[in-house]
């Protein structure tokens, strides 16, 4: 699937059906998901900043599978010198920086209730996430700050494999240091630690936030490919 | 005019809604950002293309 969309024409042909199809499934999930989610019952604990739960952590979620999908296209496009791939790395940039800047704002709109703080410094998952968003933001600003588009790529694409040993490190931060973010819940031995009445909804929502991410990430590597296109074009026109 | 202790959520209404128009704000920008970057370059390539075929 991934190797037939690798050629231009048909990658066009395809995204021009396969964005939309999954802007409508993410809709359809996200407002499915929020309406089970603020359903639910308040919590016995955290009382209702559980509904927070339902955008913070398909946030955070999204945020990481966007640097993987970021590290992946990188790594082809260094690789294998495929165009399409630079592409895909430079469209999801964006993206990534935008769920987890949402993750970050929605996780301290929760912490201040929770653990009285908007902030800690010295809690391992927080930092983890704010390197990840400063990643993000330091590809983008490696693409912007060098003229020769392919020489800024390649700069862009070393950061952003570089920083792919980020990921583990904000998945096992909370195992591996003392943190005031509650620790993994849905990947752990023994089956999740959530009940069924919040599992569901936050599953069906964070299915939805992927979705979400895959048609804007497809709708922004078409608008690369147009503005290739278009600066090619425009140089041609330039040089008659 | 709403005020954020009225909606659901009790006394931590003012964290949670905060936290979804947040949500709401960054989906947003992320789809009027994308909608809009798209149209351009594609109606700027389209026009190029077009000047191309007609200088041809």
């Amino acid at each position: 699937m991934i190797s037939s969309l690798a050629n231009p024409l048909r990658f066009m042909r395809v995204s021009l059906w396969l964005a939309p199809v999954l802007g409508i499934g993410a809709a359809i999930l996200i407002g499915v998901g929020l309406a089970l989610g603020l359903a639910a019952p308040p919590d016995y604990q955290q009382g209702d900043t559980v509904w927070i739960m339902f955008v913070h952590v398909p946030a955070a979620w999204t945020a990481m599978m966007a640097y993987a999908a970021l590290g992946a296209a990188s790594f082809v496009s260094l690789v294998f010198r495929h165009a399409l791939a630079d592409q895909a790395a430079k469209a999801a940039a964006p993206l990534g920086a935008a769920f987890t800047a949402i993750a970050l704002v929605t996780g301290s709109l929760w912490g201040r209730p929770m653990w009285g703080a908007w902030w800690v410094w010295g809690d391992a998952r927080l930092v983890s996430v704010l390197v990840l968003f400063l990643l993000f933001l330091g590809y983008l600003a490696l693409r912007a700050s060098i003229d020769d588009e392919a020489k800024a790529a390649r700069a862009a694409e070393i950061l952003a494999l570089v920083g792919l040993i980020n990921l583990p490190i904000i998945h096992y931060s909370v195992e591996w240091w003392n943190t005031l973010h509650q620790g993994e819940s849905i990947l752990r031995k023994g089956g999740p630690a959530l009940a069924g009445v919040y599992l569901t909804p936050l599953l069906i929502t964070g299915l939805g936030f992927s979705l979400a991410f895959g048609a804007l990430w497809l709708a922004r590597i078409r608008a690369e490919v147009w503005r290739r296109r278009a600066t090619v074009l425009a140089l041609q026109a330039a040089l008659k | 005019m709403i005020s954020l202790a009225s909606l659901p959520g009790g006394k931590y209404a003012v964290f949670i809604w905060p936290a979804y128009a947040a949500t709401a704000l960054g989906f947003a920008w992320m789809t009027l950002d994308t909608v809009l970057r798209a149209r351009r370059w594609r109606r700027e390539a389209l026009a190029l293309e077009k000047a191309r075929g007609d200088d041809a």
